[in-house]
């Protein structure tokens, strides 16, 4: 399976997703700039995490005018399969690629450590090797990640399945006290209807390999590489 | 050249005396131009010049075998096997951070990161260490709300993890708050680049963001005290735009690759005059600039303004002629600013024209190496006899040493750091194998079995108690706390807080801390390869204690052999590494718990020391450790404690039962040195034993992992016993409780 | 022409920042606010001879496409001569 990276001026995160798709599964991998168009025939594209753009307007909020994220729309539209990760699902809120906005953590500070998911679909191509209530261990770092939706919409999200992760406690409980941002709903990442773009805030890349604490964050991964094409 | 007399009254407003100006008009045979004039003065500043320290740091051990450059470049370089180096450096942004701490602390990250990646090597780890004054102080609060969330701020956006450091408060340090970044970079061996102009005729490029009138004077800022006007210096402060140094980092490391790139230089204190005269001085040549060429911000900005801002995120580099296109297409493409502005001269000058007139021409000479130098007066503070006369047979012992105990895990100084390090991205580049709250971060090296070990340390109560033997501590205690994470102690890096170095007193302790660093670093074969020095730390009079910070690199031959302080099975045997002596002086427990301040601090000896490190390196080299915590400031009882917090199992607990002929509080808090906390499954007990008497360590069971209970016994009787979970809530959420 | 434009979280929008100057404020002893929202503002300078419908235009896209999130931002903006 091929991965497509994007680099977009800011993006940090990039090396790391890189890291995992090219060294830790052994797939390939290539970046893509955010100035080109091609997507050079990627099975997967990744919008990594990092500070497109400084993240001086919005979170997301210029990175999603590049000429790339053409490509990444249409590669969307037909059925492509899309990971943005923290500023990448940043961006895809942007874009419109999946529905609701990013506002800052509750508590106004930037947060690193790892929290806890629980896994809440397993019908997306992401979450295809994950048991339904999982918990996974997996690190968040952001300082806008509280994930904002209006009524209407967070009861569609609800309504078509599209809600894949919750922060909950390392029981799997849905608490305040578990969740890092103050997100509606403990949301951590929801895919769109078809199930083909996932976004989340957590960083699976960082939690892929057990020297960093935890390789939970494989499964994502993993799961990409068994789900057959067109799967939702 | 420019019409503005130079009167008495505009030399000393540059801070230079009337002897230094002298030496100027002698160097240059003539009266200097305005613009000279600021030159000079930012160059022969304390803080470029390091005209009063020069002659002691001279003592310092700064060669080795694993040395590749010492201090002098814009880091240190060290070989680490396999065709790698590390780049690293610590380098302070006091002044800056006490006008304007968010921005202050944010581009000392800035700069420091610069630091590395002018030399080839792509930063992979930050550390910070700071200092304030108590958190009872609102504004002191202020400054470390506002320092945390700079460097987060900063080094979040750009990306490179901060992966550890200290942060202690004292009243010293009110109104003079110490922010010390280091930065640690990895390059390849033979791609490593210096700030350095060669080859007549080759261009100058200027890279990065535009000039503007930002932070003009902020050299000399930092070489004089502060008094109530201080706060309305803010223009000064400059801006940091991390978005920008990460472009131009992405950028420099491209062009890098292109072998088009002769010499570097970051523009940092002093501008484009120091990466100027600097980089002509080191290759023997001139540079020749013309400010016209020089992206310019603001209109109409004066070739004092451009020679002297200190505007953030620039670069200047010398370039192969004829390639010069190749690189400016690399910048384009990271819609960075670059431009040609000069070129490589055969004469040693600084040559600076605009509009067709040279506004300066400065031998290089005069700017770097012939810079004035002192030799200040030195003499030993009378306060020193004062505060080493502590008598512990006058000092009674606290009621209730629980109670003590529970005190100290709510300190400030001894409590979690968990509020500052989850502000921080502490993991980005997924490089991160020990997380924050170990004795030593340890970063991984992708594709290699090695990992490197990475420290700060600095008491500086101790060093005010102290100088030499204080300053000798922070290095054993850098090397140990290396040690305990499994790695070799490499090479280090320092930075010297001190107040005014034309006071006497301040110079002998400055001496005292240098001869101490030489010792011990001599001792245990680590040489100091670059860092900071930083004068003038005081307010309205109000001095800081000297603060010695040792940043320490290691390297972990196998990254599996990392090890870290926590607990890892309940049953696992405990064991005390070291000798506990009757010693309280400049304790955090006497501080804390009867409000002294006083001396002696604890014994160090060089030999004894080393040979704890050499057992514990031999222990987790045999894999016999389940867990390694050196013991510092709290104390045994402190160690213990942290062993327990540090894993992720709340209920992970220890009981332990000591014998020994001393005062209960000694045992618990005291801070004897060399010693170490270490837990291992009983199959192990007889093998550690056995290493530790090869080595002449004391080693003692002093109990075993439990879970729950949380028990200290002494001779007999229980001193601490507790749920260890409430324990652990004390200690995790005092520093939050502190500050909301 | 100079056209300037508030962006605002949107009524019904949690405030974190708000809240919190607002609680300074409170703790200030200014007893008066009884809210405080936060916001952005943005100054864009425009040839003086654009015509005012086609400014107004000009800046009411680039303030919905660009500085405004509508998913939680509201905007106003004006237009000033030079």
């Amino acid at each position: 399976m091929k991965f497509g990276i994007v680099v977009f001026p800011g993006s940090n995160c990039d090396h790391d997703a890189y890291h995992v798709a090219k060294h830790v599964l052994g797939e390939e991998a290539v970046f893509l700039w955010h100035k080109d168009e091609s997507l050079q025939g990627c099975d997967v594209v990744i919008l990594p995490g990092g500070f497109s753009y400084g993240d001086y307007l919005r979170t997301g909020a210029i990175a999603r005018f590049s000429p790339i994220m053409k490509s990444v729309g249409r590669f969307a539209a037909d059925g492509g399969r899309v990971i943005g990760i923290c500023n990448g699902f940043q961006i895809l809120l942007e874009a419109g690629l999946l529905p609701g906005a990013m506002l800052k953590n509750e508590r106004l500070k930037f947060v690193c450590r790892h929290v806890h998911l629980r896994v809440e679909t397993c019908r997306t191509p992401f979450t295809g090797l994950c048991a339904p209530g999982e918990v996974l261990s997996i690190p968040v770092a952001h300082h806008d990640g509280n994930y904002f939706a209006d009524a209407a919409t967070l009861a569609e999200l609800k309504a078509h399945d599209q809600i894949v992760f919750r922060y909950c406690t390392e029981a799997g409980l849905l608490r305040a006290e578990a969740n890092p941002n103050g997100s509606a709903e403990h949301i951590a990442g929801i895919c769109n209807r078809a199930g083909n773009v996932l976004g989340m805030m957590p960083h699976p890349e960082r939690a892929a390999e057990a020297m960093l604490g935890s390789a939970d964050g494989l499964k994502i991964f993993q799961s990409l590489l068994a789900a057959p094409a067109g799967a939702r | 050249m420019e019409e503005q007399p130079i009167t008495p009254a505009l030399v000393e407003e540059h801070n230079l005396t009337a002897a230094e100006y002298e030496r100027i008009v002698a160097t240059l045979g003539r009266t200097p131009t305005l613009t000279e004039l600021g030159i000079f003065s930012v160059m022969w500043s304390e803080h470029c010049s390091y005209k009063s320290s020069r002659v002691h740091l001279r003592r310092l051990p700064t060669r080795g075998p694993c040395v590749i450059q010492g201090p002098g470049e814009n880091a240190g370089v060290v070989d680490i096997g396999e065709g790698e180096a590390a780049v690293f450096k610590i380098e302070s942004h006091n002044h800056p951070s006490f006008i304007e701490p968010y921005q202050g602390a944010a581009t000392g990250v800035g700069g420091i990161i610069r630091d590395i990646f002018t030399m080839g090597a792509r930063p992979i780890a930050c550390l910070d260490s700071l200092r304030f004054g108590p958190l009872l102080d609102a504004k002191n609060r202020f400054l470390l709300d506002g320092v945390v969330a700079g460097i987060a701020g900063y080094g979040n956006c750009i990306g490179i993890p901060t992966v550890g450091g200290e942060v202690y408060f004292d009243d010293s340090y009110s109104l003079n708050p110490l922010v010390n970044v280091l930065c640690l970079g990895v390059a390849r061996r033979d791609q490593i680049f210096y700030g350095k102009a060669s080859g007549v005729g080759n261009p100058v490029i200027y890279v990065g963001a535009r000039t503007g009138r930002d932070g003009i004077h902020g050299a000399t800022m930092a070489s004089a005290e502060f008094d109530e006007t201080s706060q309305e210096r803010r223009p000064t402060v400059q801006v940091g735009d991390p978005f920008q140094e990460k472009l131009l980092l992405e950028a420099c490391l491209e062009a890098f690759k292109t072998g088009a790139v002769l010499g570097i230089q970051d523009m940092g204190a002093a501008g484009l005059t120091c990466s100027t005269c600097e980089m002509g001085a080191r290759g023997g040549v001139g540079v020749r600039i013309e400010l016209d060429r020089v992206p310019q911000r603001e209109e109409g900005m004066t070739p004092y303004e451009i020679m002297l801002s200190e505007s953030q995120e620039r670069m200047l580099m010398t370039v192969a002629a004829g390639r010069e296109g190749e690189i400016l297409e690399i910048f384009r493409k990271w819609d960075l600013e670059a431009a040609v502005i000069g070129e490589v001269i055969a004469d040693g000058v600084m040559h600076v024209e605009q509009g067709g007139r040279v506004v300066a021409r400065i031998p290089n000479t005069a700017l770097t190496d012939d810079a004035p130098v002192y030799e200040r007066p030195l003499r030993r503070p009378a306060y020193l006899d004062k505060v080493n006369a502590l008598n512990l047979d006058r000092l009674a012992l606290p009621g209730g040493l629980f109670r003590a105990f529970k005190d100290m895990l709510a300190a400030a100084n001894l409590c979690s750091r968990r509020w500052i390090y989850r502000q921080y991205d502490h993991m980005v580049r997924t490089n991160t194998a020990l997380l924050p709250g170990a004795d030593a971060a340890v970063l991984r090296l992708k594709g290699r079995r090695a990992a490197l070990a990475v420290t700060t340390d600095g008491n500086g109560r101790y060093t005010w108690l102290d100088p030499r033997r204080g300053a000798m501590i922070a290095v054993a205690e850098a090397c140990r706390n290396l040690v305990c994470a499994g790695a070799r102690p490499l090479a280090a890096t320092n930075c010297l807080n001190f107040p005014s170095p034309e006071d006497p007193e301040v110079m002998w302790t400055f001496a005292e801390v240098i001869d101490g660093i030489a010792e011990a670093c001599a001792a245990f074969g680590t040489p100091i390869t670059g860092g900071n020095v930083s004068f003038y730390n005081e307010t309205l009079g109000k001095q800081i204690m000297p603060t010695p910070v040792i940043g320490m690199l290691g390297v972990i031959d196998d990254v599996e052999r990392r090890m870290d302080i926590a607990f890892k099975e309940p049953g696992h045997a405990v064991l005390l590494l070291g000798e506990t002596l009757e010693e309280l002086g400049g304790t955090e427990y006497l501080e804390l718990v009867h409000g002294l301040k006083q001396g002696p601090i604890p014994r160090l000896d060089l030999q004894r020391e080393a040979n704890l490190q050499g057992a514990v390196r031999e222990m987790i080299g045999a894999g016999l450790l389940a867990s390694c915590h050196d013991v510092s400031e709290g104390g045994l009882a402190m160690a213990l404690a942290d062993c327990c917090f540090a894993s992720p199992d709340p209920t992970m607990a220890v009981e332990v039962t000591l014998a020994q002929d001393l005062r209960e509080d000694a045992i618990l808090f005291g801070e004897s040195q060399s010693r170490a906390v270490v837990s291992a499954p009983d199959a192990h007990a007889d093998r550690i034993a056995a290493i530790a008497a090869d080595w002449s360590v004391p080693c003692a069971l002093i109990g075993r992992v439990s879970r729950d209970v949380f028990a200290i016994r002494l001779n007999g009787h229980t001193l601490v016993i507790d749920d260890v979970i409430s324990l652990r809530d004390i200690w995790t959420t005092s520093l939050e409780t502190i500050l909301h | 022409m100079r056209a300037k434009v508030y962006v605002t979280l949107k009524r019904g929008v949690l405030d974190p920042q708000g809240k919190t100057v607002q609680r300074a404020v409170k703790s200030l002893g200014f007893k008066e606010v009884l809210e405080v929202r936060q916001g952005k503002y943005f100054e864009l300078a425009l040839p003086d001879d654009v015509a005012a419908d086609r400014a107004r235009q000009v800046v009411e896209e680039i303030a919905r496409t660009v500085l405004t999130n509508t998913v939680i931002e509201d905007f106003r903006f004006e237009l000033e001569e030079a």
